[in-house]
């Protein structure tokens, strides 16, 4: 595949799965304000992925977005291995929201300078987006983390560690990493990844958390491996559609 | 959404209000006056009004489960995408709900502390399962329809901040209402086995529809004085002639078929009758026997206890004095 469509489906299929988890939370939130929160921010998500798909199906001759989203195999997918991971509890949900929404944040940022017009396009817009979803997710981390009590503090420690190997493998190369550089479409996994470090040490400084300090990632997912948790959640979200998958619906 | 049962009135209490005071607060209500927070109000109006709003929040946070489930099976884009808005709406209308009532004194934890004990009540139709994709568009059009007939109905009553909610609650169940059409037209109009199952969820949905209105007004007992008070604001059967006036003939013109062979329209006095929808059956659901109602309440529970450190872990700050919004 090519570098720029592998780059493309990375994105969009880390945001369809993320809004998948982050909607499972709907009537189930520690807080009302929290349901509302995270179904609006799998909203957005959702919407990422949907526009995504579209500039691959139009401009790059993949297939429909609902083609291309409820109808892949699971080894298609190349979402990585962080946004599969079931929901656990609150405090693995929302620094899993948190790590991952400042790295699409700093991305959809680098993605604004992409040599693809289209791209850039869309960048611009949701980049004003997942401001909001590192706010939110940057808000809660501290107030848990810093201004609550001991049982919230260990919690998010600890949803820290658990996380940590696994957001690093967001990072986890594509297929040409150096044809992306080249042609001016993505400044890379690497230069993203600094700057998620950086910003991310910022916000645990405040929060008082410590980052581990091992730097194992989790990898696979890119390459279309996966946790055991991917195939479930597609038969969930696909078992209507395929039940005509050319009828309306 | 919201069932009229609902606003069932609990026993009254003994207690006499200031005459004085009560007069006034009549005549205020005979004005066409909205009571604000702040204003005198009788005990039993506090009483019955807390408990309908809270059972009203109680009905959105439930009612946001059966159709929450299928936001993961939800077919396609579109559908998947607009279920989410809908089913968080409704999460949103118990969050002004539960504000409302507390405006009237109870905190929302104690009031969700009732929920989950059982000692509140919520609506009826929660308590059945969704068991197809078909019933949530059944559930997004005719239930979402019958509670904008309830909501509109007591969004003319007289606790300001209940108006206030409801009027803000009534336009987002309208696009829920076009969602649920769209939906069923869809369904109504696509594969043989699509218009299959989307029948079979009106059949199953029909009877739970009949009793969201709650009792006929014959067997249903509430107080002229909750009227005079524009607390209670339309019988059931008047708000359920309405809705047979309003969807029957929709419903009609989709192909499909209302299962109750007794329901007809009378050509001289517009009434519609109807058969018995089992008010036997309600009774039992509502009062826990339904075949849903120990795995709401279970669900509702265990979100309660996963997130309890969230909410001990934020500094509970006074409850604010509330501020009647500028209109």
């Amino acid at each position: 595949m090519n570098a720029t469509k592998d780059l493309l489906y990375r994105i969009a299929d880390d945001c369809l799965i993320i809004a998948h988890r982050n909607s499972e939370w709907t009537g189930l939130g520690p807080l009302l304000e929290e349901d509302i929160a995270f179904s609006s921010i799998a909203q957005d998500k959702l919407g990422h992925a949907l526009s995504l798909y579209r500039i691959l199906h139009e401009e790059f001759g993949e297939r429909d977005p609902d083609t291309i989203a409820f109808t892949r195999n699971e080894k298609d997918f190349t979402c990585c291995h962080f946004v599969e991971l079931p929901n656990g509890e609150y405090d693995f949900s929302l620094m899993r929201h948190f790590l991952f929404d400042a790295a699409e944040f700093l991305r959809w940022t680098m993605l604004k300078n992409s040599s693809i017009a289209s791209v850039a396009a869309l960048a611009a817009k949701i980049q004003g987006e997942t401001k909001y979803h590192v706010y939110h997710g940057r808000t809660w981390v501290i107030r848990l983390a810093s201004a609550g009590n001991e049982e919230s503090k260990a919690r998010m420690q600890s949803a820290l560690e658990t996380c940590w190997p696994f957001a690093l493998g967001m990072f986890e190369h594509g297929v040409d990493e150096q044809a992306l550089i080249r042609e001016g479409v993505f400044a890379g996994e690497d230069e993203l990844k600094t700057q998620w470090e950086e910003f991310v040490r910022s916000t645990m400084v405040e929060a008082g958390l410590i980052i581990p300090e091992h730097d194992a990632a989790v990898l696979g997912g890119r390459k279309g491996y996966h946790t055991e948790h991917l195939q479930p959640l597609l038969d969930e979200m696909t078992v209507v559609f395929r039940t005509d998958p050319g009828a309306e619906w | 959404m919201y069932g009229n049962i609902t606003i069932v009135e609990g026993p009254t209490e003994e207690h006499h209000d200031d005459p004085e005071k009560l007069a006034a607060f009549e005549a205020k209500i005979d004005r066409g006056e909205k009571i604000e927070p702040h204003d005198w109000m009788p005990r039993e109006y506090r009483r019955q009004l807390i408990r309908m709003i809270e059972q009203h929040a109680h009905s959105e946070i439930i009612g946001a489960l059966p159709e929450g489930t299928w936001i993961t099976r939800a077919p396609g884009f579109k559908r998947k995408m607009a279920l989410m808005a809908k089913v968080q709406d409704e999460v949103g209308h118990a969050q002004l709900l539960y504000s409302a009532a507390e405006t009237l004194g109870k905190p929302r934890e104690k009031m969700i502390e009732d929920l989950i004990s059982g000692k509140s009540k919520y609506s009826n139709v929660f308590n059945y399962p969704a068991e197809t994709w078909a019933d949530t568009a059944v559930i997004a059009w005719l239930i979402d329809a019958a509670a904008i007939i309830n909501q509109v109905t007591n969004s003319k009553g007289s606790y300001a901040p209940y108006c206030r909610a409801l009027e803000r609650i009534c336009q987002e169940e309208s696009f829920h209402l076009k969602y649920g059409y769209d939906n069923v037209v869809t369904l109504a109009t696509g594969t043989p086995a699509q218009r299959e199952s989307l029948q079979a969820a009106l059949n199953r949905w029909w009877k739970p529809i009949m009793h969201f209105f709650g009792p006929p007004d014959k067997e249903s007992v509430h107080t002229e004085k909750l009227v005079r008070w524009k607390v209670k604001m339309a019988t059931n059967d008047d708000m359920r002639q309405q809705f047979f006036n309003q969807y029957v003939p929709k419903i009609w013109e989709l192909g499909l078929t209302v299962p109750d062979p007794e329901l007809r329209k009378d050509p001289v006095t517009g009434k519609w009758s109807y058969g018995d929808p089992d008010w036997d059956e309600f009774k039992r659901v509502i009062n826990g026997d339904g075949p849903c109602n120990a795995e709401r309440l279970a669900v509702r529970r265990t979100a309660e206890e996963m997130g309890r450190w969230v909410r001990q872990a934020l500094a509970r700050p006074q409850v604010e004095h509330y501020v009647a919004p500028l209109v």
